[in-house]
């Protein structure tokens, strides 16, 4: 825990980037930035992040930071790394990978996972903003049921996207690591204390941070940190960590929102409150329930079952 | 001479693309994105910072006592006015 | 000036010879995946890190694509950096040839040359490295297991020199070179420690003097970084040049961007790179034993093409007959013919020229192919027409 007063005002991530107005993944990358306690070098995948905080000549970088392609983060990290041992530097700097959920759900997949089994001193941040928003919102292995985007529109035969969500941290988990969890943009000192407690890991430790995007998810920009905040106590987005294995809940959410509350403010998600679309509707509820009841299973917490089970 | 043609050529710029001098995007002024402009009730502030911390871009400023916005470089997003625990912040016109 | 020292023999395969060599030069970074006929280069690493023999941090990566993102990035830290591949692992790490090569790293990487699929064939030919031959690296080819040693110990060199700042490729012959035992004569680890020297990066990722590494680049900006690139290109050959006079210092072995036999007053010359060089020069010699007038051109510098060198050396040649061994599907000529061809057109000498394409995937050139070539070339110098369309030597119809 730590008081916003004692966190540092140095600005690592500068003002002056492009990134939209009331952007999630801006404040999740300068919240990250007021974390360190170590310097750090930072490698980012191609996504809204790299792009719109490096246009030559303007850098909103105030540490050493890399961008190669879109896929191989965790690949590049893992060379940094090495060059840092290599070096003898590797306990005096943290190197931190930032990729969007486009760049670590789907392409990066297997760059992240051959990083993770080797062990790589590293940490791993997914800002997770449900889509490709950078190429203009198409959907990637991270977004929910339910949700339009631009290559699962929500038309009168199908509506929005009909896969569930990846299991990010179940995958990284399963590499056997010290470390894995999930935060929320909203909530800061939890986000803060999960990054200094992965950075700390001698080892490799993934962060999956939920970051909207009022672009993306169709929402007023003054609404970012309310709707973060709404996915976690809706029990839509469950905020845990898993440490060697051990699954914890870090947030039990007792008495959850109900789902159409973090729904009804997001375009993405209108159509689900069509007629025609009501049993979808249903149907994403159902699965958020049974993912938190996964999830409250594994964190050896008590689950309840207000919704049939999901089909 | 045209802006694109006044710009360095490519026997000045460091190789590669490399940018040399960290934070130089201070120069992209973005606060003439705003439509909105938040404005402070100092009265109704507590310094509480949630306001410092959520902030994407960043354009507030931490003080000893309240916060200070920082008008070069706010979008208006709002989320500041959303979040302020006291309503201390409002969101007007941008004339 | 620093005697020849007589130099120790030891037989190694291409492939040894190469992993050898990466090790006297003290890389700090080793990240590779292995790939048929490259794989015994990384076992070899492998060896010298399992024994102590060597300091550097080996990754073994999932793929090529990580191994030589890898390798950007450990060379962005600083580091000194090797890696290896061939054929599909070269195809693979395509996007990240241009990215290592517009971000000025100076990687090191041998490609031990095999067809690309499909249909699958793990045999030597061009046409993995000529498929990527526009990346923006420095390509050089090997004759053999010594050349492809001299010429990794000069790439880091070459690389590492604040002009170029630009990635090598050191292309030897899969299983001709890769795997067939030659008598390699090595340097002594101290005579390459004072070749090679520290790697002194200009810039690089480091906390206390932070700097931004690929930005986005827009129209205003992007062409700007291709013309850098160029230059590195044009002041590369005065670098190889020189670091080939030091390595002949030490090694009494000189090379260059191309190397000649029996060019200078020859009416037709066959121009080729790698392992099949040899056979032309035995061809060569018995043809000028029966008086022919033939010569053997073998590039060694293939990237940045030595126009002006083979202009020079091409002017009084009648006829030139260029053996690709790769096939550019929909082109006029092969890819190393259309260089020689280029060449032509822009220096405006005289030559006639010939494309052959032979010993694909692994392919057998045998010195009566060769003869053809020479042949075909000789008669044309005589002014006889020939066809002059590409031809394709020992396919069965």
């Amino acid at each position: 825990m730590v008081a916003l007063k004692e966190l540092p005002t140095r600005e690592l991530f500068g003002p002056g980037h492009r990134m939209c107005t009331g952007c999630g993944p801006a404040a999740t990358a300068r919240i990250t930035m007021k974390a360190l306690e170590k310097p750090a070098i930072i490698v980012n995948a191609t996504g809204c992040l790299e792009v719109a905080s490096t246009i030559y000549p303007d850098t909103a970088w105030k540490v050493p930071w890399v961008h190669t392609l879109f896929e191989n983060t965790a690949a590049v990290a893992s060379g940094i790394e090495a060059s840092l041992q290599a070096q003898g530097r590797a306990d005096a700097v943290d190197v931190i990978a930032f990729g969007g959920d486009g760049g670590t759900f789907d392409i990066g997949i297997q760059a992240l996972s051959g990083a993770l089994e080797r062990k790589h001193d590293f940490t791993y941040i997914c800002y997770d903003n449900e889509a490709y928003m950078n190429t203009g919102i198409q959907r990637s292995g991270a977004t929910p049921y339910g949700a339009a985007t631009t290559t699962t529109p929500a038309g009168s035969k199908i509506p929005g996207k009909l896969n569930p969500k990846k299991d990010l941290i179940g995958i990284c988990a399963a590499h056997g690591i010290e470390y894995a969890a999930t935060a929320s943009v909203a909530f800061w000192n939890d986000y803060i204390s999960k990054v200094r407690r992965a950075t700390a890991v001698k080892g490799p430790a993934v962060l999956h941070v939920l970051a909207p995007c009022p672009l993306g998810w169709r929402f007023d920009t003054s609404e970012t940190i309310k709707l973060a905040k709404l996915a976690v106590q809706t029990r839509y987005f469950p905020l845990y960590e898993v440490e060697n294995g051990k699954y914890k809940l870090s947030m039990k959410v007792p008495k959850p929102v109900p789902l159409e509350e973090f729904l009804k403010p997001q375009g993405r998600f209108r159509h689900l409150f069509a007629p025609e679309f009501a049993r979808n509707l249903e149907e994403l509820k159902k699965q958020v329930e049974s993912n938190w009841n996964r999830i409250a299973q594994l964190c050896g917490e008590p689950i309840v079952q207000t919704q049939p089970a999901s089909g | 001479m045209s802006a694109e043609e006044s710009k360095p050529g490519w026997t000045s710029l460091p190789i590669g693309a490399v940018l040399l001098t960290p934070g130089s995007a201070e120069q992209n002024k973005t606060g003439t994105w705003r439509l909105k402009r938040p404005v402070l009730d100092a009265k109704k502030c507590t310094n509480c910072l949630l306001c410092w911390i959520y902030c994407p871009e960043p354009a507030i400023m931490r003080g000893a006592k309240t916060i200070e916005f920082s008008y070069d470089y706010c979008k208006g997003c709002g989320i500041c006015a959303t979040e302020c625990p006291t309503k201390a912040i409002s969101m007007t016109e941008e004339t | 000036m620093a005697k020849v020292v007589s130099q120790k023999i030891v037989g190694m395969n291409g492939d040894e010879a190469v992993a050898f060599a990466a090790k006297q030069a003290k890389v700090d970074v080793v990240a590779a995946y292995p790939i048929t006929p490259q794989t015994i280069m990384v076992e070899r690493f492998s060896d010298y890190v399992a024994d102590g023999e060597v300091d550097t941090q080996f990754v073994c990566v999932e793929s090529e694509h990580s191994a030589l993102s890898a390798c950007v990035g450990s060379s962005l830290a600083g580091s000194r950096v090797f890696t290896a591949t061939s054929s599909q692992g070269l195809a693979l790490m395509h996007e990240v040839l241009y990215l290592a090569s517009g971000l000025r790293t100076p990687i090191v990487m041998a490609v031990a040359n095999r067809a690309l699929s499909a249909p699958i064939n793990i045999h030597n030919d061009h046409s993995d490295m000529m498929g990527s031959r526009d990346c923006g690296w420095i390509q050089i080819y090997a004759e053999n297991a010594q050349e492809a040693y001299d010429w990794t110990l000069q790439a880091f060199r070459i690389a590492e020199d604040h002009n170029v700042s630009l990635p090598v490729t050191v292309n030897l012959d899969g299983f001709t070179i890769s795997h067939a035992m030659e008598g390699v004569a090595i340097l002594e680890d101290g005579e390459v420690s004072k070749l090679v020297g520290k790697r002194q990066p200009k810039y690089r990722l480091d906390p206390d003097n932070p700097m931004t590494f690929g930005a986005l680049t827009l129209p205003d900006y992007y062409s700007e970084f291709k013309r850098q690139q160029v230059d590195a290109m044009d002041k590369t050959p005065p670098v190889i040049a020189a670091v080939a006079d030091e390595f002949k210092k030490v090694s009494g072995r000189q090379y260059s961007d191309v190397s000649c036999f029996n060019v200078e007053d020859a009416e037709a010359v066959v121009i080729c790179m790698g392992s099949i060089a040899g056979t032309a020069r035995t061809v060569a010699t018995r043809l000028r034993q029966q008086g022919k007038r033939v010569g053997v051109l073998k590039i060694w510098q293939y990237r940045p093409f030595p126009t002006r060198t083979i202009a020079e050396l091409l002017s009084k040649v009648k006829c030139t007959g260029v053996i690709d061994r790769a096939v550019s599907f929909g082109a006029p000529y092969g890819a190393l013919c259309s260089d020689i061809a280029s060449t032509k057109v822009q220096t405006q000498i005289q030559t006639r020229i010939l494309n052959v394409v032979c010993g694909l995937g692994g392919r057998d050139v045998k010195p009566t192919d060769i003869e053809q070539v020479f042949e075909k070339a000789l008669r044309c110098a005589d002014g006889t027409p020939v066809d002059t369309s590409v031809s394709y030597l020992g396919v069965r119809q």
